[in-house]
């Protein structure tokens, strides 16, 4: 047995399934008697609904049923919203259209039938009268057009405006000797997550309980929120999410179909099963980041930050799912590591006819990020100063913890980084990337026809957001503890990670403890995983319960041998009596001991609890922040566009790390997401709202020839905000990934300083653009 | 809507299988569905991901773009097959898991079947360009391949020729 599992590169328990073909994913579940469902999505992308004849496909042999709006009854309700703004005008998504379809995907009809090529045969015999309606054709014509409002009562497509802001900005920019302006744009992308959504509802006609195995990662908001829908009690619904194929955050919130399939399921008493395929994944599962940023920049001649303002308009989609969360997080991300003494941000959310917008890896903060280093990069140009020299004069220095920047952050709290290290995380990566001697080294390759640059950008990130997470813990009779959070799994390893943490504070080998996760029934709350959260605080929730449960074994085996816990020891899955070798208890028969023999006998006189067993809650004071900075070094085909990474260098800070191995395995599909997010992944939509990009052919993911290996360095900055003085580490890898590479290519095709690229994903066609209207190339 | 029927001879991992299907049915969910063999995953049903690759005669394939049918007389390797035993894995899945080259195990089988027909084809030691390139056809949106190619690589230097004996066991 280690010293300490925690801090460990433990193999992962969970591999030895997956790797045999034993997984269990949603559609891997076979149940007797299993329907299967068909959803019927609007192909439009603004329209009234005239009528609907459903007569030919309920008529089709192998069909149960099929569901409209009118056969939902109450159930067909705008769902509740589960993160509220005072400023937004939520208009939340539901089961089934009513009057109108707002977007190219919309659910219009459930079909349920003997298989899904049934269900499909019969999506085509449904007959659909439209009235179709201008789609908003942008996103700047959504918020300025009176012809294409979706939510016609609201008077326009404007859902929130809100702000906020800190210090004297006006008297910044007067005194300011240099102001740099720009607009910037991301535009959408999709976590494409290789498992798509799935669903099966299986019914208990004798219990009155419905079990959904769901690929949600959020099992307990997914049961509260069905629950209150069917109004019935949240112990009436049991949401299982077993293995989960990649959630990146579009499978944390709630959809139509996780209503449209329990509720046929109960209507039938069948289990009716729903697989996503992916073409429908591409209109049916939410995507993120289409927003303008105009921003601009005060500061001295030095360099040195003045104040900034702030505007963005970002593109909600049709509906908003979870809240504004985005821009939000967009708004407060921007000052990053840099003492920005005075700053005024807003945004504007507007709707438009495209697929509802919520989270995804990184949320919102590329896109700040992107805003807040681009400007660094400009006004770098603009004074004259090195690149990294306008950052390094402006870092919050690492004795200046904590820091109040001076906004309100998501979670409602202050927003106050609790620790990090921002000027060495510069100086780290700069140096692994060889930043100092590439002046030179540019120069020579350029001599050569080679394009080559260096990129870089540091981010601030908060995690470990509340309100809290959950674990229960219980020795069973086998002597093995039992453990199940509230915390759910996409492939971050908390089988393995949560278990190094008990073992540790319990004392105990690895092998005797078992969790599992994603199971409402195993624990009574819980909130999931999002916002790179369960790092700290599902493992804190264990630790603490370990805690806990260890000593409620030392106080049971002291009732039970009469002696005082000190004169107790707990060693290879047994307690003993110090010195007394012959009084020594199993824990699983102190598990029985405590927990009453036989029927009819007495416990122990001096145990003052029942059984072995605890469940325990972490409860953040506020969120945790993480930091890093990345160096990127491509080479640029200035003719045909394409970007090539040459080396990839990553400072991240995530606190302590429960699991190194897994901490760089998060680090390094951040990674890869946030390539994909410079230079690959962009969903196209035409003004007609209709999606260009609508299968992998034309969505392109990063393979492994595109993806770099990086190379990741840690900083240490371990937080006072919980027991493990960890971090999440989810998103870091992602979150600078845009901000540094474009950097890297305006580097490589104009060393000497010009600013032209403003927008991410950078496609060939964008680098061609900018190459040649940048006079890099002549043609 | 008709669909007609008809009668399939498949070997699936050296055992034999006689049924009845549609004429439509993909042989990823033939696999999946009639065999219960869930081991093979479905990622996007128009072959670019690569997660539903087995092996057809010894050749990769995308069962998501062939048809039960079209498997009819033919050899089938999945996933499943990969492991000597209920407590051993094979080098290759030995690998995968030292290297930390999975997370969510959702592409996994892809990669292992492709993987495993690579290694047992390659005729010299490859470089990582060369090993990310055979993988290329292979998405993975958790790990950043990283892993995968570490894993590949492993057993590329070491014990190519255990995993050429496994991935012809179940050729015609």
């Amino acid at each position: 047995m280690p010293s300490s599992w925690v801090g460990a590169p433990v193999l992962r328990r969970e591999d030895d399934r997956l790797v045999r073909g034993r997984g269990r994913f949603v559609d891997d579940v076979h149940v007797a008697e299993m329907l299967h469902g068909a959803v019927l999505r609007s192909a439009v992308a603004h329209a009234r609904i005239v009528s609907i004849d459903v007569t030919a496909a309920r008529a089709l042999p192998g069909v149960h049923a099929v569901y409209t709006a009118a056969d939902l009854g109450p159930v067909n309700r705008p769902f509740p919203l589960p993160v509220p703004h005072p400023k937004l005008r939520p208009r939340t998504p539901q089961p089934l259209a009513t009057d109108k379809v707002r977007y190219v995907g919309e659910p219009i009809a459930f079909v349920v039938a003997d298989d899904r090529y049934i269900a499909e045969d019969a999506l085509d015999l449904i007959e659909l009268e439209l009235e179709e309606l201008p789609p908003t054709p942008t996103l700047e014509g959504a918020l300025t057009g009176t012809d294409c409002i979706l939510h016609e009562e609201l008077g326009d497509n404007v859902a929130a405006r809100f702000g906020q802001s800190y210090g004297d900005v006006d008297e910044a920019f007067a005194r300011a000797d240099v102001v740099v302006r720009e607009r910037l744009v991301s535009d959408r992308s999709a976590g494409q997550p290789m498992e798509t959504r799935s669903l099966l509802a299986v019914p208990d006609d004798a219990t009155g309980k419905l079990t959904l195995w769901d690929t949600t990662q959020a099992p307990h908001v997914a049961r509260r929120l069905l629950a209150t829908i069917l109004e019935i009690s949240e112990d009436q619904v049991h949401v299982i999410a077993p293995d989960v194929g990649g959630g990146f955050g579009p499978k944390v919130i709630f959809y139509p179909e996780e209503v449209l399939v329990p509720f046929a399921a109960r209507a039938l008493r069948r289990p009716v099963k729903w697989v996503e395929d992916r073409l429908e994944h591409f209109r049916a599962t939410v995507q993120e980041r289409t927003q303008i940023h105009e921003f601009e920049l005060a500061a001295t001649k030095e360099g040195m930050l003045l104040g900034m303002r702030v505007k963005i308009v970002h593109d909600t989609g049709a509906y908003v799912p979870w809240g504004v969360i985005v821009p939000f997080i967009t708004l407060t991300t921007v000052p990053g590591p840099y003492r920005l003494p005075a700053y005024e941000a807003e945004a504007t959310v507007v709707y438009t006819n495209r697929v509802p917008v919520t989270p995804h890896r990184g949320a919102g903060r590329p896109q700040a990020v992107f805003t807040m280093e681009r400007a660094m990069d400009r006004l770098a140009q603009e004074v004259g100063l090195d690149r990294a020299e306008v950052r390094a004069r402006n870092y919050i220095p690492a004795d200046a913890f904590p820091y109040d920047v001076g906004l309100i952050y998501r979670d409602g709290s202050p927003l106050r980084y609790d620790s990090g290290d921002y000027p060495e995380a510069q100086r780290v990566a700069l140096d692994a990337i060889g930043y100092a001697r590439f002046g030179a080294e540019q120069a020579s390759l350029r001599a050569q026809g080679r394009y080559v640059g260096i990129g870089f950008a540091g981010y601030v990130e908060g995690t470990g957001l509340g309100p809290h997470e959950s674990a229960r813990l219980r020795v069973d009779t086998t002597g093995k503890v039992r453990i199940s959070s509230g915390a759910a799994s996409q492939g971050q390893g908390h089988q393995t990670t949560l278990a190094q943490v008990a073992a540790d504070a319990l004392g105990m080998d690895m092998d005797d403890i078992v969790v599992t996760t994603g199971d409402t029934d195993g624990v009574p709350y819980g909130i999931g995983a999002f916002a790179s959260r369960l790092g700290a605080l599902a493992s804190s929730a264990v630790k603490i319960g370990a805690a806990e449960l260890r000593e409620k074994i030392f106080r049971a085996a002291g009732a039970l041998f009469e002696v005082a816990i000190e004169d107790l020891e707990l060693a290879d899955g047994t307690v003993r009596v110090k010195g007394s070798p012959s009084q020594a208890i199993r824990l699983g028969d102190l598990a029985v001991q405590t927990s009453g023999a036989f029927p009819g006998s007495t416990l122990p006189k001096d145990l003052q609890e029942i059984g072995l067993e605890t469940t325990a809650y972490f409860r953040p004071a506020q969120s945790t922040y993480a930091s890093g900075f990345h160096a990127v070094k491509v080479e640029v085909d200035p003719q045909t566009g394409l970007v090539q990474i040459l080396r990839y260098v990553v400072s991240h800070d995530c606190g302590n790390a429960i699991n190194p191995m897994i901490v760089e395995g998060q680090v390094q599909g951040g990674v890869a997401a946030g390539v994909g997010g410079a230079l690959y992944e962009q969903i196209v939509y035409d003004e007609g709202g209709q999606i260009v990009t609508g299968s992998f052919v034309d969505f392109l993911l990063p393979t492994a020839a595109e993806v770099p290996d990086a190379e990741i360095h840690h900083i240490h900055a371990p937080t006072p905000l919980n027991p493990l003085g960890a971090k999440g580490a989810g998103e870091g890898g992602t979150i600078p990934a845009p901000a540094a590479i474009v950097s890297a290519v305006e580097n490589a095709l104009w060393p000497h300083g010009d600013f032209h690229l403003r927008s991410f994903p950078l496609g060939p066609q964008d680098v061609r653009r900018a190459a040649f209207d940048g006079g890099a190339i002549a043609e | 809507m008709e669909t007609t029927e008809h009668r399939i001879r498949i070997v699936v991992n050296g055992d034999a299988y006689e049924r009845t299907v549609p004429g439509r049915l993909l042989l990823s969910d033939f696999l999946r569905h009639e065999l219960r063999l869930t081991g093979t995953h479905v990622g996007c049903e128009h072959g670019v991901c690569g997660a539903c690759t087995i092996l057809v005669d010894g050749a990769p394939a995308r069962s998501c773009l062939m048809l039960a049918v079209q498997a009819d007389g033919r050899a089938v390797t999945t996933v499943e097959s990969l492991a000597p035993s209920e407590t051993e894995l094979s080098p290759l899945q030995a690998a995968f898991r030292k290297h930390h080259g999975l997370q969510c195990g959702f592409c996994t089988p892809g990669f292992l079947v492709t993987a495993t027909a690579y290694l047992r084809d390659v005729e010299e030691v490859p470089s990582r360009r060369e090993i990310a390139e055979a993988l290329s056809g292979n998405i993975c949106r958790c790990t950043g391949y990283t892993g995968i190619v570490d894993a590949v690589e492993e057993i590329a230097a070491t014990a190519r020729e255990s995993v050429a004996a496994q991935g012809e066991t179940h050729a015609v």
